[in-house]
């Protein structure tokens, strides 16, 4: 039983020449231990479903970002008399330049949509609960790393979105009491976005951010890696181990994950390739038409909208008469995720053994975010909104009456062990 | 005070997804038949060789007097419309010394701004920033207007500094305004063009004109479209079968975990 989950390590040290190096490198770099630590011999349940793909696509996703952009940037030129320009360049000039550009581009809102889905998941099985606060927090400042990379990169194609998009957001500073107009002065380093902003977002964007993110992800691992990955029933498998010492629900990350993630990433690959081959606009929300367009600094587009995964804040902003106010409650819609930890009361984790208070509360949650990303793309009527506000308020009463309805939940009793159904 | 504000909202929230349901099933019905419908998609194919090549003698002798497409390299377009370099020198280029130029043009942006109030803008890229669909009907929907400075306006960008360049093929028009009244808010709808002098095409033949003038627009606003379809499908073919082996292997080590 135990040597159907665990995973395949003798093969690598031991006997051979091969065996002889790696015994060498072991006497200088615990290479073996670091494989057994965190693939061959880190165990996580057997019964992961579908939901549990995403932090394994964010990896594929991020690494292809990295190896994408670094191609980009042999042929981007980052000022405001040349960017524009260079990316038609690379679309039409560069070999493969328009494959490498589209990864990116695709790769960007491909990102989004797994970390959004990956998160729901976290917020489904109660992932970010005790012990797992830290690994929250800094999936959180995962996510936050993310946004301003994201943000700063669509500068950087220099088109009409580009530009009005970034006067948008970076001006939102402004909003900060006292320094405000000197922050945003000091985050564009001039009197409006210019040659000088683009510089050193292209610095932020390829340099810093980047190794900020990788940085995080490492922090991440490590710190899921430290407590176990949780699993849909919300149980510790490390409770429940046999007399080998291994988890008697867990199997071991390699060979049995990788080859499950295996599967996941090249479902996961046909869709992306779907979107680049056929759709990389995707109908002007991964592309926006006005971007097609070159920053024109004396000619504001009628409709200024961020792209679509920055779309849920962007409405609760617009949704508030004052900039201020908007502002702030943009930054309270994250502020209130890393608290979240601390909001919910509930002892069960898993959504399948709580009670019925969450599960409205989650998906009016859910309803509400997706809504108001709808709304945030949208030219800003009144009525349009009306509906943000509504929304927004359904938003953080998510949060603000978490404490109270997550503490009166009559949950199901939760199995000693995980609900799984062996594979034929 | 809060409650009436929650109530108040919910109630707007809910008519606004109404509305915003309402609105969404009326478009498509706005966008064939109201306004008076001069608006046609413009069904152009990128795949259509004989119609790059119309559209790009088209462009050449009728827009590249003032708009330039200047990411648009000469000899890529002779190995992408299937003509040789000769070919090209022989028919698209009037202004450009070598194949290798880019489809610039010799007008300065300084004196477009001067005789028309906007300098022309480069048409690489028109094509994705405001779709095929707009430009083609804005090629048809020129009509006569005394007021506008070029003596033309345009039904589908209103007060356009663009001229009637293609007057001469699609003839004169002017068009017919109503005034109407919907739910107390009195417009002008625009109701049918009516010919003062015809032109050397007939409607069909100018669409025509006008669909392949489209086209190639279309195609200079993504040169490698074609290419990235074609290559697409063998991309998730090889996928698809990538994606069988790599599920058998992991049935294959799953088999045992009960």
């Amino acid at each position: 039983m135990s040597a159907a989950r665990s995973g395949a390590t003798g093969a690598v040290a031991g006997q051979g020449r091969m065996g002889r190096f790696v015994d060498w490198v072991d006497e200088r770099f615990p290479l073996t231990a670091m494989i057994k630590e965190h693939a061959t011999e880190y165990y996580a349940a057997k019964s992961f479903n579908v939901w549990y793909v995403f932090g394994v696509l964010a990896l594929v996703v991020l690494i292809l970002q990295f190896v994408t952009g670094i191609f980009l940037t042999m042929n981007y030129k980052p000022s405001a008399e040349d960017a524009f320009a260079s990316v038609e360049y690379i679309m039409r000039e560069v070999e493969w330049g328009w494959l490498i550009r589209y990864m990116h581009s695709t790769g960007a809102s491909m990102f989004f949509v797994v970390v959004y889905l990956h998160m729901f998941r976290g917020l489904m099985y109660g992932s970010y609960k005790a012990p797992r606060e830290l690994l929250w927090i800094v999936g959180m400042l995962i996510y936050l790393a993310l946004m301003a990379e994201a943000f700063m990169g669509y500068l950087l194609p220099w088109g009409q979105m580009s530009y009005w998009g970034a006067q948008v957001i970076v001006s939102l500073f402004g909003a900060v009491p006292v320094v405000g107009d000197g922050l945003v002065e000091w985050i564009r380093g001039d009197y409006f976005i210019s040659d000088i902003t683009l510089n050193r977002f292209f610095a932020l964007h390829v340099v810093a951010v980047p190794l900020a993110l990788l940085l995080l992800v490492v922090v991440h691992i490590l710190a899921l890696h430290t407590t176990g990955s949780l699993n849909p029933d919300g149980i510790e498998i490390k409770e429940k181990k046999g007399p080998d010492g291994i988890p008697l629900d867990g199997v071991a990350f390699h060979p049995y994950h990788t080859s499950k993630d295996l599967v996941a990433i090249i479902v996961f690959a046909i869709v992306f390739a779907a979107v680049l081959f056929f759709a990389p606009e995707m109908g002007g929300y991964f592309l926006e038409h006005a971007n097609f367009e070159p920053a024109n600094l004396l000619k504001t587009p009628e409709h200024i909208a961020p792209v679509w995964y920055f779309t849920p804040f962007y409405a609760i902003l617009r949704a508030v008469p004052s900039k201020g106010w908007g502002a702030f409650l943009m930054l309270a819609a994250i502020v209130f995720l890393f608290l979240l930890p601390w909001l919910d009361r509930c002892k069960v984790k898993s959504i399948r053994y709580r009670g019925w208070q969450f599960k409205v509360a989650l998906a009016a949650f859910a309803a509400s975010f997706v809504a108001l990303g709808y709304l945030g793309l949208q030219p800003a009527t009144p009525m349009v909104n009306q509906a943000a506000r509504f929304f927004t308020i359904v938003y953080f009463a998510f949060f603000l009456l978490m404490p109270v309805y997550t503490s009166r939940e009559r949950t199901k009793p939760v199995p000693e062990r995980v609900v799984y159904h062996g594979h034929e | 005070m809060v409650s009436n504000l929650m109530k108040n909202s919910l109630r707007s929230g809910l008519a606004a997804l109404a509305g915003a349901l309402a609105l969404a099933a009326a478009l498509p019905a706005a966008a064939s038949g109201g306004g008076g419908g001069f608006q046609q998609p413009a069904n152009n194919d990128v795949s259509n060789v004989a119609s790059l090549q119309r559209g790009a003698r088209n462009f050449v002798n009728y827009c590249q007097g003032c708009h330039s497409a200047k990411y648009v390299r000469y000899n890529q377009l002779a190995k992408d419309l299937g003509m040789t370099e000769e070919q090209v020198i022989a028919n698209l280029m009037f202004g450009a010394a070598k194949p290798t130029e880019t489809m610039d043009i010799a007008m300065r942006p300084a004196d477009g701004l001067r005789w028309f109030g906007i300098a022309p803008p480069d048409l690489s890229l028109m094509a994705r920033s405001k779709g095929a669909d707009y430009i083609f009907n804005f090629l048809r929907t020129f009509y006569l207007d005394p007021k506008r400075p070029a003596g033309v306006n345009n039904l589908t960008l209103p007060n356009t500094a663009m001229p009637h360049v293609l007057w001469e093929l699609q003839g004169l028009r002017t068009a017919v305004f109503e005034e109407e009244e919907h739910d107390g808010i009195r417009r002008v709808v625009f109701r049918k063009f009516e010919e003062v002098a015809p032109g050397k095409l007939s409607p069909a033949e100018f669409d025509e004109f006008a669909r392949d003038t489209v086209n190639f627009l279309d195609y200079i606003a993504e040169p490698m479209q074609l290419k990235r379809q074609s290559l697409g499908v063998l991309v998730i073919a090889f996928l698809l079968v990538f994606g069988i082996f790599a599920y058998l292997l992991k049935q294959e080590i799953w088999k045992d975990v009960k």
